[in-house]
């Protein structure tokens, strides 16, 4: 059939190459979209419920379990909150700890979505399996990456998934330097394994799609984001944790089991990578800065499918981090401050390698849980991922189904979408007229 | 170079521990004559685990639908197990995908054998189903057979 003319609807029933279980619904008109809706339809999770109730120091690894890819992001938003909470700060070797962690988790994280799930779709394979063949080098460098991602988990939370050594105030275990030594050297090949990703999927070919979007993350004075800052915008939001809730909404939409986060005076807006990097690109590391720019990012980078460059150079950015924590380490007099109870409420958020996400938490003077609330970063970014197709589809739409279908997926592939932590993610339909 | 067995599962899971158990077994009985890795199935964990192996067997616990407490086997040097997923996610980057990664970049270990022990229940905070219970000795000493090792259970019986 003409791909331009008629009614045409593109169904993807259930997406892959994302976390969880969503879909998408495409409409067309004489080559017009009428209609798109991305469907996250995994049934909602109910943990802000049942948070309600259990005690303060149970949520890092309550909340933990929401992802099998960034616990890490839920251990550490869950613990600032709480931290806000009692009126306790965390700082010294513990910190320095906390954000090691964390780059664990952005190293396995984006290794995973640049070069298993997103690269494919910019190279033309089903799946990274497929791709493997003829790639080998790249998938195996990637391998090789995550290994050390898993490595730094493992050593400091416990286990490589759904790591269970963090608690409010600190850690169960703080880590030995020589622990810590035989790490640096792995890290030190996965930082030029992350180089040549970067090198590599900024070779990759770009549709010309750039969008005007209010980029949202954590700005800190000194570091490239991880657990602290203001959250900041490219149209002059600047808040403290406090304030979210008086400057981001989120709606029920019918057709999702994930609520839609909206800034109240503007509407729809990003996180993520892109917007980490927007905002925060001169709080890079000089190697990675380098490394941008080797890339041709530039100073500001509008394109969502170039996305996958910036977790590429994200990458290099958490080895370098973690390189750096390493060297200086000290060993802490104690795992963890202490920590005592009492009523309050507490705000608290981290950048997940897929964007913001908030916690608070309402404590009473036992320390036991009346409420909670967990804005995860995949429902921040639905609004906008519904909006980029809207924009994008015109100027696919001459495709014929199959592969209009894939370049919808790897639009949305472009947010790396956490359907598991949002639902409370993807199949896709493409409806023609 | 000494045999692999690799147990693949998650504790705390009803059957999904069934090769976490099979390989804990393992570890007891032939710990001089077989390396014994538990694992709870992550690709790269597991390619790592037989990167340069020569004879490596995996156990892990299945849901195909058939009767609780079934074991099957597979040859996955011949051919890829057999899989109802679609395509890759997430979510699903485990046994089935690890094998057919490491087909692909040619890194298979010589023999890879899988055994697949039908579950009952993957409930959390749920034991081994007593089917699985039953089947979990048979499974330790096809594995020690296809490690040409002696079974030291059978022996002292």
């Amino acid at each position: 059939m003409s791909a331009a003319k008629g009614r045409r609807t593109i169904k993807v029933d259930a997406l892959a190459r994302v976390e969880g279980e969503g879909a998408l619904l495409v409409k067309l008109k004489d080559g017009a979209v009428t209609d798109v809706k991305l469907r996250i339809y995994e049934p909602p999770r109910f943990f802000e419920g049942f948070l309600r109730g259990r005690r303060f120091s149970e949520a890092p690894d309550i909340t933990a379990r929401i992802c099998g890819i960034c616990p890490v992001a839920y251990q550490m938003s869950s613990v600032h909150a709480m931290e806000d909470a009692l009126g306790i700060t965390v700082g010294g070797s513990l910190r320095a700890l906390r954000r090691l962690l964390y780059c664990g988790e952005w190293i396995e994280s984006h290794v995973l979505h640049v070069a298993m799930l997103h690269a494919p779709d910019f190279l033309g394979y089903e799946s990274a399996i497929h791709m493997a063949k003829d790639h080998p080098e790249a998938v195996a460098r990637a391998l090789e990456m995550k290994k050390v991602g898993n490595e730094l988990v493992a050593l400091l939370g416990g286990r490589e998934i759904h790591p269970v050594n963090v608690r409010v105030g600190g850690f169960y275990r703080v880590p030995t330097r020589s622990e810590l030594s035989p790490v640096a050297e792995h890290l030190k090949s996965a930082r030029d394994a992350a180089l040549e990703m970067t090198r590599w999927v900024a070779a990759f070919s770009f549709p010309d799609f750039e969008q005007d979007y209010e980029f949202v993350a954590l700005r800190h004075p000194d570091e490239y984001p991880f657990c602290e800052g203001r959250l900041v915008s490219n149209r002059g939001l600047d808040i403290a944790a406090a304030e979210f809730e008086d400057h981001i909404q989120e709606e029920h939409v019918g057709h999702s089991n994930a609520l839609h986060a909206v800034l109240r005076e503007r509407g729809s807006y990003l996180v993520g990578p892109l917007a980490r990097y927007n905002l925060n690109a001169d709080r890079l590391s000089p190697l990675a800065r380098d490394a941008a720019q080797e890339a041709g990012l530039g100073a500001s980078c509008r394109n969502p499918f170039k996305s996958i460059i910036v977790r590429g150079v994200e990458t290099v950015q958490a080895c370098d981090e973690a390189l750096r924590i390493i060297e200086s380490y000290e060993p802490p007099d104690r795992p963890a401050v202490e920590v005592r109870p009492r009523a309050g409420r507490g705000h608290g958020w981290s950048e997940a390698p897929r964007g913001t996400l908030y916690h608070r938490y309402t404590l009473d003077a036992e320390g036991t849980i009346l409420d909670a609330r967990i804005v995860p970063p995949t429902s921040q970014n639905q609004k906008t991922i519904e909006n980029d197709l809207w924009r994008f589809v015109p100027q696919v739409a001459d495709l014929p189904d199959a592969e209009l279908t894939l370049r919808c997926e790897q639009a949305i592939r472009n947010y790396d979408p956490c359907i598991s932590c949002a639902t409370h993610f993807l199949d896709l339909t493409v409806e023609r007229e | 170079m000494v045999p692999l067995v690799i147990g693949v599962g998650r504790p705390h899971c009803g059957d999904d521990s069934a090769g976490l158990e099979v390989a804990r077994r393992l570890r007891t009985r032939a710990a001089e004559t077989v390396a014994v890795v538990l694992a709870d199935g992550e690709a790269s964990s597991l390619m790592q685990a037989w990167a340069g192996q020569e004879r490596v067997v995996i156990i892990d616990a299945s849901a195909s639908g058939s009767r609780p407490g079934t074991v099957r086997r597979f040859d996955a040097v011949r051919e890829p197990l057999p899989s109802r997923r679609r395509a890759t996610s997430t979510h699903g980057f485990g046994v089935v995908e690890a094998i057919e990664m490491a087909r692909a970049m040619d890194l298979l270990p010589t023999s890879l054998i899988v055994y697949g022990i039908e579950g009952r229940s993957f409930d959390p905070g749920s034991d081994l189903s007593p089917e699985v219970v039953a089947v979990v000795d048979e499974v330790v000493a096809r594995a020690l057979e296809e490690c040409e090792v002696e079974n030291p259970g059978v022996r002292t019986a």
